[in-house]
């Protein structure tokens, strides 16, 4: 047959579709917002605490869109933090190595971009490691990533035999510092990758081709997609942003250990699952993750502000954020149920 | 049939084990004396307990990263309750509260699961932090040393002591036979009763299971109430051998709780795993860590070679499959059949 | 005899029915899936249920097994009236469904699998292992087949599931057995041994509710036929009263005459041409050539190779000697990727596993294939290119939906099979590998998708078609390819050959080598 008639109307463009779970997410971020601005006026809505709550939730958001590609595929990747725990002290190393205490300024730049290409250096081997293990040796995800991660954290214990690596106040800049004298860096850094993974996913035969696979694997591989290449991109591309959440850690903390932030494995799981990317492979959307995780920030700061008198008051946020994730999958499930009509019934006779 | 048992999870586990505790008693004959050994067993006992919890669930094809926090939840909550009672009775009453605790908690878990049928990965991370939430925010989070009579001196609950040629004298803790009960009750469930056999079922298809007229949400409110059950218990062995009640303790340790069942030849995908299977890759995972020092190799590496024993354990299977998959389809006829003029 | 048949249910023939179905309505969310249906279901009654893909069988067959509730209408078994049916309530009366993926755990030994349900609906709470291999080897005995014991279902053939299945539903005495497209999995000779012991269960008073597409079993098996269409009952009938020509118009609901494919040989170059293939276990000596314009159609019985061979031209299965010839020129065709470079495209058997992403948009099932081609300078995605390419196929192809962005699985089976022939017709292929194309598709959509298949060929594709469907086979096929225990077993021209010659060349193919004439 011949080629596509040039003349035929394009299709409405793709709908902008605010489906019903992110607009469930999106209602909910406004109403916590909203609550909590009536309950703390002189406190909660105030350009300090904006600026506040913006330099707090990037490295979780940049984790959630990790664990949220890998999702994609129908995978997980439980490894994000050692990954980046690994990075940070190689950086950290790196910086402790290159960069005298009397250095000059040539010396520190170049030391200081070498140590971030060793931690993306680190981030994308340990990721092509775990898709190789997962594309190759057809490990499941959850296995591999449990498997590289007591792997990595164990090189980063016995790299460091178990203390931490202080990177010298090289990078405390990226903690401290705002861009144009009110953004803080960390939120510059988040909404880069946001874009970027926005682009990619959406726009790119890279992206459609993560969604397709994991709808359906092998119709995926049937239809000639190189799955093997995809699922090793995947996960080199969630080590990448780990060292991306490694540079962060190292800016804020002045140093890199092993045991740093586990239960950032966790929440950012919670956020994509909140977000509305399904943990079985082949939908979710960046904008939900930006969403959800405005709105688990919004839950965690204002509960820090009502209880903070309270003892425990910091334990809120935990059940928060347990609780509101359970409150948008039950939401998600009574919809689903509705929304269960013969047009998007699967017609098995 | 000799090559069944060969090609088993469990055989390959259990031949590692081997080796490798033979290895260890060559390198350092410490590994063979009862201290050692009475360690291992109060090592892999809160483990082995977790494990057979997780392996019910991982064989009904879901996933449960919530029992840890039950564990902490019914522990602490329970020396709370004791203490402020002042509780002066045995150590059974503990257990009993703690294990109660633990179906609830359990419930609350089957409730989400069955009645919303959302993915088990999903309701267990939530309530983990629900309970722990809960827990640190209410009941309170701070270590409380100061244990009630029965709960404080069950750290020397010995069944037997022995003295070994140094003068040191060493005992098994009677914590040991919780496993062994556990272990003994659980494989009789899933083995001799028509709701073990509805684990294996649903975990198998979950369609078909429904079709034979299996009623789903009773076997896994069964299964949900029944890990609560084991975690209210082995978190009260945990806080009774530790000698104090730590409500940040305990959680964190439940994917390698999960790595430990999985290496014993549970699948992830539901449908597949035994009790046996479990206590071998608990067993293999706690002399790996035990020993190492014995090995004289530096305890900084344990993860390393913890982490390598995960990725090598369960890459040979799958492996092993992949190869299966590409054997021969067609049973070839031998010489032309027939030849085309 | 068009319209409604007229309803059954006087009084005394109540009586001795085991099943009856008075004016059964079911809707979801509005949509009548069934309207108004009664069926009669005797002893020893082989029924035939007809229709069309979305007609309400699989939702009638739900009803009856007790997993769907209807909205209104009564359901009567041994003269017991039931207002809400529980699945567990039918297996307890007697009604055992044969599901077309036959429902079976595939974690379970083959002889749980038979004794699990039985076991289950008589209450057993302890499970003594040495009473399920003796219900195992009773119901294996009963219909005569050896199958071992204790080895997982999910080694078995595709054949022995399906025996699996069967020896399930005939150890629980059933009263009614029904078999839902229980043969689209299952070759000719495999068809033949389960009418058999359908055959023995009826003389024993068992009732057989039978729903197929393929209109020769109907014929063959049914003593009564009931066709539905668009969820009413159209006819209800005894089968003498029907004939081929009649069913396909009472299904579909208008007359189809099909031509068969009109090739004209050509002595141009061979697309395609393979010599002397083998691979190990899979298939060997195999050569034949393919020209521009040819439908070749390789058929064989489950086992003999015949998918194998698709999948090793497709680069999935490896090759291990002889070669594969494009365009007269040695091809390496390693993996999917080489084999899409050197111009083919396979349709895959099975459909809702292989070949479609059901959840995602039919949109993206019609581009994933094409998708890099799609983008603009800077490797960006082209919104409107991909827009053109997919209303371009859906207008092409007819494929009948209102909005390309609704998921894939809100088609029919076939128009599912439409938007996976668009996926490769996109990327322009050479040669066509179709593996079972109208497996699962009705009939009045299985003709159009051969009026498809006719005109591709007609445009100088080259085509294979893999199946066990003969009539399909000799309709559209110029020639066709007999594969025996994974050789050729012979060639044969299309007009040289009739259906009943080419059906016993396929079925003879299970006895010993032997020399032909």
């Amino acid at each position: 047959m011949s080629a596509p008639d040039a003349s035929y109307k394009p299709l409405p463009k793709a709908r902008l579709a605010l489906d019903g779970n992110l607009l469930r997410l999106l209602i909910a971020c406004v109403t916590i917002f909203v609550a909590m601005s009536l309950l703390k006026p002189d406190v909660f809505p105030t350009p300090e605490n904006f600026l506040s709550m913006g330099s707090q939730f990037p490295e979780i958001g940049i984790l959630a869109i990790a664990i949220m590609i890998t999702m994609l595929t129908g995978g997980i990747d439980l490894s994000v933090v050692s990954v980046a725990n690994l990075s940070g002290v190689l950086a950290a190393l790196v910086i402790r190595a290159l960069i005298p205490p009397n250095a000059t300024d040539g010396q520190v730049i170049l030391g200081l971009i070498i140590a971030v290409a060793v931690a993306f250096l680190a981030g994308a081997v340990a990721g092509l490691i775990n898709g190789a293990l997962i594309a190759y040796v057809n490990l499941t995800p959850i296995l591999a990533t449990l498997g590289t991660m007591t792997l990595y954290t164990g090189l980063t214990v016995a790299m460091t035999r178990g203390n931490a690596v202080f990177a010298e106040n090289r990078l405390t800049f990226i903690g401290t510092a705002n861009l144009l004298g009110i953004i803080p860096i960390p939120l510059v850094i988040f909404a880069v990758v946001v874009v970027i993974f926005a682009v990619v996913l959406n726009r790119t035969s890279f992206g459609l081709k993560l969604y397709m696979l994991g709808s359906n694997m092998n119709a995926a591989r049937f239809s000639g997609i190189n799955v093997r290449r995809v699922l090793l991109m995947t996960y080199m591309l969630s080590g990448l942003l780990a060292a991306v959440v490694a540079i962060i850690f190292l800016g804020r903390n002045n140093s890199a250990k092993w045991d740093f932030a586990p239960s950032y494995v966790l929440q950012a799981i919670v956020v994509a699952v909140l977000a509305g990317v399904n943990p079985s492979g082949g939908s979710g959307r960046i904008a939900g993750i930006v969403l959800a995780i405005l709105a688990l920030q919004f839950v965690s700061t204002g509960m820090n502000m009502l209880l903070f008198t309270i003892s425990g008051g910091q334990f809120f946020k935990e059940f928060a954020w347990g609780a509101l994730l359970l409150i948008i999958m039950v939401a998600n499930s009574y919809s689903e149920g509705r929304r269960l009509s013969p047009r998007h019934k699967p017609k098995t006779d | 049939m000799l090559k069944r048992i060969l090609s088993r999870q469990e055989t390959l586990v259990g031949v590692t084990l081997l080796a490798l505790c033979l290895t260890i008693g060559f390198i350092n004959p410490v590994f063979w004396t009862p201290g050692n050994w009475f360690d291992l067993a109060r090592s892999a006992t809160v483990t082995g307990i977790f494990a057979i919890g997780v392996l019910v669930v991982l064989i009904s094809g879901g996933i449960d990263v919530s029992f840890t926090a039950i564990a902490v939840f019914a522990m602490y909550t329970t020396t709370v309750i004791m203490n402020n009672i002042g509780f002066g009775g045995g150590m059974f009453a503990f257990f009993l509260m703690s294990a109660g605790i633990g179906v609830v908690l359990g419930l609350i878990n089957a409730f989400f699961i069955a009645r919303f049928r959302l993915p088990t990965l999903i309701v267990t991370l939530g309530t983990q932090s629900l309970f722990r939430g809960f827990l640190l925010f209410v009941i309170g989070s701070k270590i409380i040393r100061d244990l009630p009579p029965g709960m404080a001196e069950y750290s020397g609950a010995f069944l037997f002591t022995v003295t070994d040629s140094r003068g040191i004298t060493v005992g098994l803790h009677s914590a040991v036979l919780f496993l062994v009960g556990v272990a003994i009750l659980a494989q009789i469930i899933l083995r001799y009763t028509m709701l073990g056999r509805s684990i294996y079922a649903l975990g198998g298809s979950r369609e078909a299971a429904e079709r034979a007229g299996f009623n789903i949400a009773h076997t896994q409110v069964f299964i949900y109430a029944f890990v609560g059950l084991l975690a209210g218990l082995a978190g009260m062995i945990y806080g009774g051998l530790n000698r104090q009640a730590n409500a940040q303790d305990i959680v964190g340790q439940e994917l390698d709780v999960i790595a430990a069942t999985v290496l014993g030849g549970a699948s992830i995908t539901g449908g597949r795993g035994s009790v046996i299977g479990t206590l071998l890759g608990v067993t293999l995972v706690t002399v790996l860590s035990n020993s190492l020092i014995l090995m004289g190799i530096p305890s900084i590496w344990q993860r390393v070679v913890i982490g390598a024993i995960i990725i090598i354990g369960t890459a040979v299977p799958a492996i092993r499959a992949l190869r299966a998959g590409r054997r021969a389809n067609v049973e070839i006829e031998p010489v032309l059949a027939e030849q085309r003029s | 005899m068009t319209g409604r048949a007229s309803l059954p249910a006087p009084q005394h023939l109540m009586a001795d029915a085991f099943l009856t179905l008075n004016h059964i309505s079911k809707s979801f969310a509005g949509v009548q899936a069934l309207d108004d249906v009664s069926l009669v279901v005797k002893p020893g009654e082989a029924h035939c249920l007809v229709g069309e893909n979305g007609s309400g069988k699989s939702t009638l067959i739900k009803i009856i097994a007790g997993v769907v509730t209807p909205d209104s209408g009564d359901i009567v078994i041994n003269g017991r009236s039931f207002q809400r049916l529980y699945p567990m309530d039918a297996i307890r009366e007697g009604i055992q469904v044969i599901y077309q993926d036959f429902s079976l755990f595939p974690n379970l030994t083959v002889a749980e699998n038979i004794a699990l349900n039985y076991q289950l609906s008589r209450n057993v709470r302890v499970v003594r292992w040495g009473q399920v291999h003796q219900i195992a080897q009773t119901a294996l005995d009963k219909i005569g087949v050896r199958l071992p014991l204790d080895v997982e279902v999910e080694s078995i053939s595709v054949a022995d599931k399906q025996l699996v299945a069967i020896c399930r539903a005939l150890v629980q005495n059933a009263r009614l057995i029904i078999m839902d497209e229980a043969t689209t999995a299952l070759t000719e000779k495999e068809i033949r041994a389960l009418f058999r012991v359908i055959r023995n269960v009826q003389q024993e008073g068992v009732a057989v509710l039978f729903v197929s597409h393929k209109l020769n079993e109907v014929l063959e098996i049914a003593d009564k036929v009931m066709i539905i269409r668009n969820g009413r009952v159209v006819v209800d009938t005894d089968v003498a009263s029907l004939d081929r020509s009649k069913l396909t118009y009472y299904m579909t609901g208008r007359q189809i005459e099909e031509a068969d494919y009109d090739y004209r040989p050509t002595n141009e170059q061979p697309l395609l041409e393979v010599r002397h293939l083998s691979s190990r276990g899979n298939f060997e000596d195999i050569s034949f050539a393919l020209r521009p314009g040819e439908i070749l159609g390789i058929t064989g019985l489950l086992g003999s190779g015949r998918t194998e061979l698709a999948l090793s031209l497709f680069g999935v299965l490896p090759v291990d000697s002889g070669e594969i010839l494009i365009d007269g020129q040695p091809a390496h065709v390693r993996d999917i990727q080489s084999a899409i470079h050197h111009g083919i495209g396979y349709v895959p058997e099975d459909r809702l596993t292989e070949g479609l992403f059901l959840d995602q948009s039919i949109s993206r099932n019609i581009v994933i294939r094409t998708i890099d081609t799609l983008t603009r300078p800077g490797g960006l995605l082209s919104i409107s290119q991909v827009n053109r390419q997919v209303r371009y196929w859906v207008e092409q192809l007819s494929i009948k939906t209102h909005d390309p962005e609704l998921p894939a699985k809100s088609l029919s089976g076939g128009n599912q099979q439409r938007v996976v022939l668009a996926k490769w017709l996109a990327s322009k292929p050479r040669i066509l590998i179709l593996n079972g194309p109208t497996v699962g598709v009705d009939v009045g959509s299985k003709m159009e998708l051969h009026e498809i298949i006719k005109n591709l060929a007609r445009e100088g594709i080259g085509i294979l078609v893999i199946s066990d469907d003969i009539p399909e086979l000799l309709h559209l096929c110029n020639r066709i390819l007999l594969m025996r225990r994974g050789r050729v077993a012979g060639v044969f021209d299309r007009p040289e050959i009739t259906e009943a010659e080419l059906t016993a060349r396929l079925t003879e193919a299970t006895s010993m080598a032997r020399p032909a004439g």
